[in-house]
């Protein structure tokens, strides 16, 4: 069961885990702010829409495309 | 690392397996991509909740068991450099691809129509929901209403309810009498029957459609046109969805035709010389329509017309369910006019229906106002404005969708300076 940091709080979830389900287990599910400042969350789950694009381990990758890997540091804000 | 393929397939979904499998008797090298972390696109999605059937896990298990089939899990097309050549990444590289023959099996995504709300945290597509519980999100004990329209919505919300959720209310902006003429029609595909016998639930409602999202900071409740009525329910989810739409984009820049929607194509599955498309990228009808059409394409691509041309039939049988599926599910014009003029259509720039007032085309209102022109690259608020405003979507050119520096530099041929 892998062990992820998701804006600096700890979480482990079980193997298969997409980091878009990690952040609603582990907090409010959001992945970023909007132009306008709104915060928002996955919307498509399926790689379309780039609504749940977060920082994971410095880069920018899609929360719902991207399996969760122990040590992985995920961040949801600029 | 460059690579070679005598056929490379996009999209691991039914088609593309089907279409990899049906070739590779041949003994072709055959390149497989897809976007999504496991085979099986999303109707087969796999994931820590996800429940994929004995067909699925078989067809997985034989493409493994090819050692001429290579699967490139997790990776996208950047774009298309030169003839027969593709820009691909993945989470750690970039690389060039070359083919000599090509199938599309990009299959579909949600129509996703913006209503007030829609932007608010826990408001995701139908399909969207689906694929993030599979993915292990926890619905227990919440409170989710699922709208739009198509079968889709009973097999969101059976994954749904079997994690915990409590539905409330699944609302099909469809008649009862558009949805009782189509289920009478289903013993012509008797497991289809079966299946909806399995889909159902109590609290489907025909003629009903969303109105609005609400809530603050996010979803709070759902208002609901229900029969005539006006509704209001609380809720902790809204999944909705208005059907599907075929992903064309790459289709579309590497010249294939369009028909409609879709990806226009031929007996053969071809669009034209080497390149061929199946499955929902070439119109929506199905995982069984896509199994078959990516077969007949795989065979086609190899040279074995006889073993493509067997399969027609079959393709036919499907294409008659695709059809009455696409009468009955037609969205109701209603529909078009849920957004007020400080609804956000383009979710990326944050552009509102109102931006859009006054333009007559596409581009137009990209100029003027960015929409379309974010991260997702119109995908979303271009298939809602082809469907509220008949706009038509130019091809995409590249990149296709965001990529590293070190990808797009990977294309500079040019030697460093001394």
């Amino acid at each position: 069961m892998p062990e992820l940091m998701l804006d600096g709080h700890a979480l482990r979830v079980a193997e298969g885990t997409s980091v878009a389900a990690a952040l609603a287990l582990g907090g409010d599910g959001c992945t970023r702010t909007s132009v306008s400042g709104r915060r928002r969350a996955p919307l498509c789950g399926m790689g379309i829409c780039q609504e749940c694009r977060v920082t994971i381990d410095g880069r920018r990758r899609l929360a719902c495309q991207t399996l969760c890997r122990d040590g992985m540091q995920v961040e949801t804000r600029p | 690392m460059n690579e070679y393929a005598d056929l490379l397939i996009v999209g691991a979904g039914p088609a593309g397996m089907a279409a990899a499998l049906a070739a590779a008797p041949s003994g072709a090298r055959i390149v497989m991509l897809d976007d999504n972390p496991l085979a099986g696109g999303q109707i087969w999605r796999d994931g820590p909740q996800a429940s994929v059937p004995v067909q699925a896990r078989q067809l997985r298990e034989r493409l493994q068991s090819h050692r001429n089939i290579r699967h490139h899990p997790g990776t996208r097309v950047i774009a298309n450099p030169g003839p027969k050549q593709l820009l691909v990444e993945d989470d750690e590289h970039g690389w060039l691809i070359s083919y000599d023959k090509l199938i599309l099996c990009t299959g579909a995504r949600e129509l996703l129509l913006p209503f007030p709300g829609w932007t608010l945290p826990g408001v995701t597509g139908a399909g969207g929901l689906q694929a993030l519980i599979k993915a292990g999100l926890s619905v227990q004990d919440q409170r989710v209403v699922i709208a739009g329209s198509g079968p889709l919505l009973l097999a969101s919300a059976a994954t749904a309810k079997k994690h915990g959720a409590n539905m409330q209310c699944i609302a099909e902006q469809a008649s009862l009498k558009a949805v009782a003429g189509f289920a009478t029609q289903l013993p012509r595909w008797p497991n289809k029957l079966l299946q909806s016998f399995t889909l159902f639930d109590r609290h489907y409602r025909t003629g009903t459609h969303v109105l609005a999202a609400l809530g603050s900071d996010r979803l709070e409740a759902v208002r609901l046109h229900q029969q005539g009525k006006i509704v209001e329910l609380a809720c902790d989810r809204l999944a909705c969805g208005f059907g599907l739409i075929p992903n064309v984009q790459l289709g579309q820049a590497l010249g294939y035709a369009l028909e409609g929607q879709a990806l226009a194509v031929d007996a053969w599955q071809a669009s034209r010389v080497d390149h061929y498309a199946a499955g929902e990228c070439t119109g929506f009808g199905g995982s069984e329509l896509a199994l078959v059409e990516g077969a007949i394409a795989g065979h086609a691509a190899v040279g074995d017309f006889e073993a493509a041309r067997q399969l027609w039939p079959r393709r036919a049988r499907w294409q008659g369910f695709a059809k009455a599926l696409n009468r009955a599910f037609a969205l109701d014009p209603r529909l078009k006019s849920l957004a007020r003029p400080d609804t956000l259509v383009c979710r990326c720039e944050d552009v509102p229906h109102g931006a859009l007032a006054g333009h007559t085309n596409w581009r137009s209102a990209k100029l003027a106002s960015r929409c379309g022109m974010g991260a997702c690259q119109g995908r979303v608020c271009g298939g809602a404005v082809q469907h509220l405003f008949g706009w038509q979507p130019s091809a995409p050119r590249p990149p296709f969708c965001p990529a590293r520096i070190e990808t797009l530099m990977s294309l500079d041929d040019t030697p460093p300076a001394p």
